[in-house]
């Protein structure tokens, strides 16, 4: 599905990936971990698009094709979902109209014609559900005035609409309480399935509580200084970052 | 710089889409201006002596005014004796109905989307259509007519109802108001009358398309709506224009009279001609909106969206003078290339428990300028005055420019004013954000713009949001990729 080699980047003169390896086949969730800084949403913002960082060595390669030529939309389209860390505010643009904009780009991307209003809205309901939001949540304007809890929702609830075949989970986690965790880890276990990958990006351990990573990896400085499998999790849970960086 | 702002500023070029001249047999008088010229005008409209008088005075006393040059405007001067004041379709015979109407006419509004036929079937708008400067015909006299709703031309009320046009006519807008505002008070060539009488609430929106089609002619309209005591009526105003190469002067004047207890709505979308990409040509909007509020509780509301024109200077304003009277102002202001808005509103407030509210979205794209200018006035005697103002400026590229200036003026200490003000760039995040949904850039900058405006569009009325909607996608097209 995924893969990393030697990935090298910089923000300005700033070196922040220093040489990521990772290897994510379908069905599997990978955790990637560290402190704050370490270069995590660097990392998924570079497999999304984002032009904030350049590359200078090394390549991602998804379904066997190089990103490197390929827009955001292109890798969207091709099933590439990235639930944002800090989701930005779009004011007086409804879910809605935002998720009806972004499911109609897709289908006509593949030649399938629009969905119908009834369709769509069926759709969205039983997703809905799924996170726990109600369904006067649609009508309101895009992460506008959104509580942190109702951020991450959303885009989960985005998630399970556009069907990504690689969805990257940014700190999707961070500053839930343990209800709304339990919401997000159980949208995540529904969606799984043995076509679809995650990267779950996280500097707690919590959240692997409820949904069983394959693989974790430790990122430190901008290289993945430990893979493992979710025991690596555990013992960091109660070990602490320290304890790598002595080794 | 990033990719995604690369491509906003390439966002330039853009064809008017409404750019087409109809080839139609004009009477044109040549330019120049003097008092000869005035009542030629007069003379051809075959108005009462009173009128032609009241020209003269506002002809004597333009002649006394300059040029304001306060607004954050630029452009080459005016030479007014370059104008020609009167120009007008031929008319063959009478028209009775609309299929007499100059066919090649039908087909310039078919181009413009706004098929007269169709609207009349479907949305059953009243329209009065405004070509150049006389009015070629009128819908739905008869309805309307059965109310006591009196919507024709200018002209025509100048002969049907001399008595209203006498006591109305400059009692908003004085003569000599400014500098435009006389011009137009001399010349003036045709416009719009309604007159809603007491307790009606008209049954439809009334609308009126204009067009300037004359090379060289100066547009100057003159529109007078009166809703007497507790009367309704929406009014619907738009406008395209074809493309031309010389600058074309627009100096219209609006007067609105609410009295006690009734309601004006009048609703604008302006998407005159707003030059090539490189700034040439265009039209030159230099308009006197004003509306009073003259009795209690009576209420009037501006909603406009501008997206047209070279240079518009343009203050939609309320005078609140009956107690708990209402004035509203809901503006969309899209400059793209060279264009400059200079627009705004003023609320004067003279009654007590008035209120106003004022709500201001600027788009600027392109090398474009784009300015709010409000003021805000609360006279000694207007206690418990409201006011609440809302002013956002979006940025689309870094080379065109978003000022504002909010004037507030309290004279009364029990005034409760609020004012928010916010300019932003449309953000990279944002584009991203949109980007990595699948929506591609062109299609991501007219959803955000959409949503920005969102507040004044839901102001206007069904048929009109939606062409708003249309017009700014137009307006936007080239900004992107
Ligand atoms: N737009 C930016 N400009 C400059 N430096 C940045 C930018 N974004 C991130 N960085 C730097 O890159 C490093 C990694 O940041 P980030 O990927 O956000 O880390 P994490 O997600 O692990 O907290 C940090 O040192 C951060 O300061
Ligand atoms: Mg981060």
């Amino acid at each position: 599905m995924l893969k990393i080699k030697n990935l090298k980047s910089s923000i300005g003169e700033k070196e922040i990936l220093k040489g990521i390896n990772l290897n994510v086949k379908p069905g599997e969730i990978h955790a990637v971990m560290g402190r704050n800084g370490s270069g995590k949403s660097t990392l998924a913002n570079m497999i999304a698009g984002k032009e904030t960082a350049r590359i200078t060595a090394g390549s991602i390669v998804y379904k066997g094709e190089d990103l490197n030529e390929k827009t955001p939309e292109e890798r969207a389209m091709d099933g590439i979902f990235l639930s944002f860390q800090y989701p930005v505010a779009i004011p007086g643009v409804n879910i809605t109209y935002f998720l009806k904009e972004a499911l109609n780009a897709k289908r006509r991307y593949f030649g399938k014609n629009e969905l119908d209003a009834a369709t769509f809205l069926k759709r969205i309901k039983e997703k809905l559900e799924l996170v726990d939001l109600d369904v006067s949540f649609i009508k309101r304007s895009l992460n506008e005035g959104f509580s942190g809890g109702e951020k991450k929702r959303n885009e989960i609830l985005q998630m399970l609409m556009l069907e990504p075949d690689l969805a990257i989970l940014d700190e999707t986690d961070s500053g839930l309480d343990i209800d709304a965790l339990k919401t997000i880890a159980q949208g995540i276990q529904k969606y799984k399935s043995p076509q679809r990958s995650f990267i779950i990006i996280t500097h707690y351990p919590r959240l692997l509580n409820y949904v069983k990573p394959d693989m974790v990896h430790i990122l430190i400085e901008g290289k993945i200084v430990k893979s493992g499998g979710p025991e690596l999790a555990i013992m960091l849970e109660e070990k602490g970052y320290t304890w790598i960086e002595k080794k | 710089m990033s990719q995604s702002l690369d491509i906003l500023e390439k966002r330039i070029e853009q064809d008017y889409q409404y750019g087409f001249v109809t080839d139609i047999e004009q009477e044109t008088l040549s330019p120049g201006l003097d008092e000869d010229v005035i009542r030629f005008i007069s003379e051809k409209k075959n108005e009462p002596e009173w009128l032609l008088k009241w020209r003269i005075k506002s002809f004597n006393g333009w002649k006394k005014m300059t040029e304001p040059s306060w607004a954050n405007l630029q452009y080459p001067l005016i030479n007014f004796q370059d104008i020609s004041y009167f120009a007008a379709p031929k008319k063959k015979k009478e028209l009775k109905s609309l299929d007499e109407v100059d066919p090649q006419l039908l087909e310039t509004y078919n181009k413009l989307g706004i098929p007269l036929e169709e609207q009349k079937m479907l949305a059953g708008v009243a329209v009065d259509a405004v070509f150049d400067s006389v009015s070629v015909t009128t819908t739905f006299k008869k309805e309307l007519a059965s109310h006591g709703i009196i919507f024709c031309s200018f002209s025509e009320a100048v002969q049907s109802h001399p008595e209203l046009i006498k006591k109305y006519l400059g009692s908003v807008v004085p003569a000599t108001d400014n500098f435009y505002a006389a011009l137009n008070s001399a010349v003036f060539s045709d416009g719009s009358f309604v007159y809603i009488p007491k307790g009606v609430r008209c049954p439809m929106e009334l609308s009126t398309y204009f067009r300037i089609n004359a090379a060289n002619t100066g547009q100057f309209e003159r529109t007078l709506i009166i809703a007497d005591e507790g009367s309704q009526v929406s009014y619907l105003e738009g406008c395209t224009a074809p493309m031309r190469d010389e600058n074309q002067l627009h100096a219209a004047v609006v007067e609105l009279i609410a009295h006690r207890d009734a309601e004006i709505k009048y609703s604008t979308v302006q998407n005159w001609y707003p030059g090539d990409e490189k700034g040439r040509g265009g039209i030159f909007n230099f308009v006197t909106k004003r509306g009073i509020c003259l009795e209690e509780n009576s209420k009037i509301s501006w909603t406009q969206v501008e997206t047209g024109s070279a240079v518009t200077w343009k203050y939609p304003s309320v005078i609140l003078k009956g107690d708990n009277s209402k004035g509203e102002f809901y503006s969309v202001a899209m400059t793209n290339n060279f264009q400059q808005a200079d627009t705004g509103t003023k609320m004067i407030h003279l009654g007590k428990n008035t209120t106003s509210t004022i709500i201001s979205k600027g788009i600027s794209a392109g090398k474009s300028q784009n300015t709010y200018r409000g003021e805000v006035k609360i006279m000694k005697n207007a206690d418990n005055a409201r006011n609440y103002s809302q002013c956002d400026s979006i940025l689309i590229g870094k080379e065109c420019g978003a000022h504002t200036f909010p004037y507030i003026d309290v004279r009364n200490a029990t005034a409760q004013m609020e004012h928010e003000a916010t300019t932003s760039n449309i953000g990279e995040d944002q584009i991203f954000y949109c980007n990595q949904r699948g929506i591609s850039e062109e299609n991501a900058v007219s959803l955000i713009v959409n949503g920005f405006c969102k507040d004044v569009f839901a102001k206007l009325p069904m048929e009109f949001a939606v062409e708003a909607n249309k017009l700014m996608e137009v307006s936007l097209e080239g900004s992107v990729g």
